[in-house]
C-alpha cells in the first residue's frame, strides 16, 4: 500500500461506475427493444 | 450446422429469445448484485493490496466481457461471411455495444485500482494499451455497423471482415503480461488452476456468471429491437413502393 490512501473511495468509484453503468445498460437496452416491437407491430396493424 | 440453420429463421429464433431475454436479465442482475454485495461487505481486505482488492469483483467480470465480447463478434462474423446466416451480423452488432461499455468499463475501475495500488492511474504497458486497443475498436465497429446498415441494402460484410481482422487483439491482450514487461499482474485463473484465496475466487466466479448472463439478456434485447426496426422499416418501404405503382 503507497501513500497510506484511504482505499473506500477508489472501491466506491469502481462499484458505483459498475453498477450505474450496467443498469443503465439494461435499461437502455430493454427500452429501446420495447420501443422498436411497438413500432414493428404499429407498422403491422396500419 | 443444423441447429446452427434451424435458427436462420427470424420467427424461430424470436421464439426462443422472448422467454429467455427477461429472466436472463432478472437471473443475472439478481446473481451480480448479490456478488458485489459480498465483494463489498463480506469479503476479507488483501493483505498487500488492503481493501483496494474489492475492486476486482467489477474489474475482472468488466475485463472477462470485454474481451468475450469481442470473440462472440469475431465467432458471428465467420458464421456471416461463411454460410451467410441471416442473424449472425444482427447478433454482431448486438454483441458490440455491451462489449464497448465492458472494455471501457475495466479500463476506467483498472485506472481507479491502480492508483491505490501501483500510485498511479495509468501506465502505457502492454496490457492497458491492447485493452484501450479494444475500446477503439469497438467504437470503429459500431460506426461501420451503423454505416453498414444505412447504406444500400444493409448486406455490406466490411463490418463482418473488420471484426474478424480486430479478433487478432484478443490475444494480444491475454498473453500481453507474459510478453511485457507490466505493473499488471499475471492471470490468477488458468485452465483448472487457481492461485487465488477461495473467499475471493467464489464471489469472482458469482459476479463473472451474473454479469455474463446479463451480457447475453441485453445481447438478447439488442437483436430484438434490430429485428423489429428492420421489419418495421422494410414494411414501411413495401408500403411507400406500392403507393408509388399505385
Amino acid at each position: 500500500m503507497r501513500e497510506g490512501l484511504d482505499h473506500w473511495p477508489f472501491v466506491y468509484a469502481a462499484y458505483a461506475m459498475g453498477v450505474i453503468g450496467t443498469v443503465g445498460l439494461v435499461a437502455w437496452s430493454w427500452w429501446g427493444m420495447r420501443r422498436a416491437e411497438a413500432r414493428r407491430d404499429r407498422s403491422r396493424e396500419q | 450446422m443444423a441447429p446452427m440453420h434451424a435458427f436462420a429463421n427470424p420467427a424461430r429464433f424470436l421464439r426462443l429469445a422472448r422467454p429467455l431475454t427477461a429472466p436472463l436479465l432478472v437471473i443475472g442482475g439478481l446473481i451480480a448484485a448479490a456478488a458485489l454485495w459480498w465483494g463489498l461487505f463480506q469479503a476479507p481486505a488483501e493483505r498487500l493490496q488492503g481493501d483496494s482488492v474489492r475492486i476486482l469483483f467489477v474489474h475482472v467480470p468488466a475485463a472477462w466481457l470485454g474481451m468475450g465480447g469481442w470473440t462472440a463478434i469475431a465467432v458471428a462474423s465467420i458464421v456471416e461471411l461463411v454460410w451467410r446466416h441471416p442473424l449472425a451480423g444482427i447478433g454482431a452488432r448486438a454483441a458490440a455495444v455491451p462489449g464497448a461499455f465492458f472494455a471501457l468499463l475495466c479500463l476506467v475501475t483498472g485506472s481507479v485500482w491502480g492508483r491505490p495500488a501501483w500510485g498511479t492511474w495509468w501506465v502505457w504497458d502492454g496490457r492497458l494499451t491492447s485493452m484501450l486497443v479494444l475500446f477503439f475498436l469497438y467504437l470503429s465497429y459500431l460506426a461501420l455497423a451503423d454505416a453498414a446498415s444505412k447504406d444500400g441494402d444493409g448486406q455490406s460484410r466490411i463490418p463482418a471482415i473488420f471484426g474478424l481482422v480486430g479478433a487478432v487483439n484478443i490475444p494480444i491482450i491475454h498473453y500481453s503480461v507474459l510478453w511485457w514487461n507490466s505493473l499488471h499482474q499475471p492471470p490468477s485463473i488458468t485452465l483448472g488452476k487457481s492461485e487465488m484465496a477461495p473467499e475471493f475466487l467464489w464471489v469472482l466466479l458469482a459476479a463473472t456468471v451474473g454479469f455474463s448472463l446479463l451480457f447475453g439478456g441485453v445481447v438478447l434485447a439488442r437483436m430484438r429491437m434490430i429485428l423489429a426496426n428492420n421489419q418495421a422499416e422494410a414494411r414501411l418501404r413495401r408500403r411507400a413502393m406500392e403507393a408509388v405503382d399505385a
